[in-house]
């Protein structure tokens, strides 16, 4: 999820990690009448949009690097399944993620199917600029629901975050290039823990309203559970449209699945988005940090 | 704006029981035998971990599973820690008087909801297969010993293909009035999705309790947890599942086995749920095993716990 350094060492115990998460009581929704129970069960939205986030976020947390060849092959052969969204590269400085180093040889080099979309990541204008030199017709930027992590991975509050990212927006709202807005440590934070589902609307709001088209919120280490993506989405649902809304959740915890179908359960419209790392190998920030 | 359904996690039960299958399930689908101490200590600590349920071994032929071969061994050689129960299968009369002769004091019995796959695992008919289990539970009932019934195939055949409600229903319905006082609904080669889960489920607790259904799920195609919640979701409370994911699947070379307890007991955690078990003590158990199996633990919690 978004440009995370690649050796977390600050990371909390497994220990304290259990203590947040095990949520005392709660949880249990009282009873259905039959009627709603049957209707609710089958409640799943008809169609689901998967965001394909492997040739990106999967890539990106690989120890290999990935020649360039090798990205461009893999994005074309993910075109050609029927995946309508494929996140290609970032636009950020090889400094920080060298897997993204070749972000405009890949971006130029890719076949773009009609029908499919190729959103890049954009941390900042000065990537902005580059991606869509490089042909890019769509952007993401990157939040978190976590001061810290935020401070961590893009050297900023998130209130600073949220000016860089409104640069950002406005100049890509001027050439008409949708942006997609992500909103990382949705479920808990490497460095802070518990993060209050508050705290992920206030975000995720953010960044609605600066023109965002859709959010998709992480459990960027996977410690989330159904309980509080259920409450997570209950909160954030109430101020932004769940057809707006995404879910990108790892499988650290082997939650992932799971907390995507409690997802798609929570009253979702005809349509939903689920982030999809094609190739689970990398697995998610903590994975690969911890190296245990 | 819709506003989330606060039902939509429909009425989860606020406890499970987990039925540990590893030193049996697990155990009888890894290609390295291991040694009867190994296998009795991991029992053991799985008691320490208190988990309520744990099934020790199978009173099997070792022709046919040469893990199971020191069954008399073992259910000896574990310490009974009170309130937790000890089954081991019993695929027949004699593996049944052996397993009464070492000391069991629960059996469980298996069938399953097809037909080729009840021909290909024990050699007869579905049909067959109950006269057969009506013997043991008939043996049982007369020495007071409790028996728990699975069926396999419930979400699809190896050798079948789609397999129906109807036919789960049927052979649930059956071994629940013959007496066992637990179904497992078993999908045995991991290929159900919640949906089909809950079609399934729908069908049999319409003509069974569902206090006595219990799931058992494989997760050859990573659908276990996600299949468990659905099964919680329509109100069943008693899952099965196996200590750092142990066994493989004997029809998908290199695919995974069952749910691994681990993953299962973080979700029920983070639910609220209450299990009983101690999850350290359980990530001791399956850090044990897996050292002695030399494997890595198919446990993604497992996997993901800091060392530090």
């Amino acid at each position: 999820m978004g440009n995370v350094p690649s050796a977390v060492k600050h990371c909390l115990s497994y220990q304290q990690l259990l203590r947040e998460h095990l949520w005392i009581g709660d949880s249990v929704a009282g009873t259905l009448d039959p009627a709603q129970e049957s209707s609710q069960l089958s409640g799943l939205p008809e169609y689901v949009k998967i965001v394909e986030v492997g040739p990106r976020d999967g890539l990106q947390n690989e120890k290999v690097i990935v020649p360039t060849d090798i990205k461009i092959e893999f994005i074309n052969q993910l075109s050609q399944t029927g995946l309508s969204v494929i996140e290609v590269t970032s636009f950020v400085s090889s400094r920080w993620v060298p897997q993204m180093a070749d972000h405009s040889e890949v971006m130029r080099g890719i076949h773009q199917y009609p029908g499919v979309r190729y959103p890049v990541l954009t941390p900042n204008l000065q990537g902005f600029h580059r991606a869509v030199a490089a042909g890019a017709t769509e952007i993401s930027v990157f939040g978190a629901a976590s001061e810290s992590f935020s401070k961590k991975n893009i050297n900023c509050s998130i209130e600073e975050s949220m000016g860089k990212f409104e640069e950002v927006v406005k100049s890509a709202k001027h050439m008409n290039i949708p942006v997609r807005g992500y909103v990382s440590c949705a479920l808990g934070c490497p460095y802070e823990g518990s993060i209050t589902p508050q705290k992920v609307t206030e975000v995720s709001k953010r960044l609605y309203g600066m023109g965002c088209y859709e959010i998709s919120l992480g459990d960027t280490i996977g410690v989330g559970t159904p309980g509080s993506m259920k409450r997570m989405l209950e909160s954030v649902m109430k101020e932004i449209p769940s057809g707006a809304l995404a879910v990108h959740c790892h499988d650290t915890y082997g939650q992932a699945l799971a907390n995507i179908l409690m997802a798609l359960q929570a009253d979702t419209p005809f349509r939903s988005s689920v982030d999809h790392p094609c190739d689970r190998v990398s697995e998610s920030v903590a994975g690969a940090a911890h190296g245990c | 704006m819709k506003m989330v359904s606060t039902s939509s996690m429909g009425t989860l039960p606020k406890q499970v029981k987990i039925v540990e299958v590893g030193p049996r399930d697990g155990l009888q689908n890894e290609k390295n035998i291991v040694p009867t101490a190994v296998k009795i200590k991991l029992i053991d600590m799985l008691s320490e971990a208190g988990l309520p349920v744990i099934e020790a071994t199978s009173f099997v032929s070792p022709k046919w599973v040469p893990q199971m071969a020191d069954h008399t061994e073992v259910l000896k050689g574990i310490q009974k820690f009170p309130g937790i129960n000890y089954p081991v299968l019993t695929p027949n009369f004699k593996g049944f008087e052996a397993a009464v002769a070492a000391g069991a004091k629960e059996v469980a019995i298996f069938g399953a909801a097809s037909e080729l796959f009840t021909r290909k695992n024990v050699n007869c008919s579905i049909e067959e297969s109950f006269q057969r289990f009506d013997v043991i539970l008939k043996a049982a009932r007369a020495a007071g010993i409790a028996v728990r019934g699975y069926v396999s195939c419930v979400l699809g055949c190896p050798y079948e293909g789609k397999i129906s409600p109807a036919k789960v229903v049927e052979v649930t319905k059956k071994l629940y009035s013959m007496g066992c006082y637990e179904i497992s609904l078993g999908d045995t080669i991991g290929v159900g999705t919640p949906g089909v889960m809950k079609d399934m489920l729908s069908a049999v607790m319409h003509e069974v309790p569902l206090a006595a259904l219990a799931v058992h799920c494989h997760d050859t195609y990573g659908q276990a947890l996600a299949n468990t919640l659905m099964a919680l979701q329509m109100g069943v409370s008693v899952v099965d599942s196996s200590v750092a994911g142990l066994g493989g699947c004997p029809y998908a070379q290199g695919a995974s086995g069952n749910l691994a307890t681990e993953d299962l007991i973080y979700m029920l955690a983070g639910l609220g749920i209450h299990t009983g078990v101690n999850l350290q003590k359980l990530l001791e158990a399956g850090n044990f095993i897996c050292q002695a199996l030399n494997r890595k633990s198919s446990s993604k919690v497992a996997q993901a716990t800091c060392k530090l």
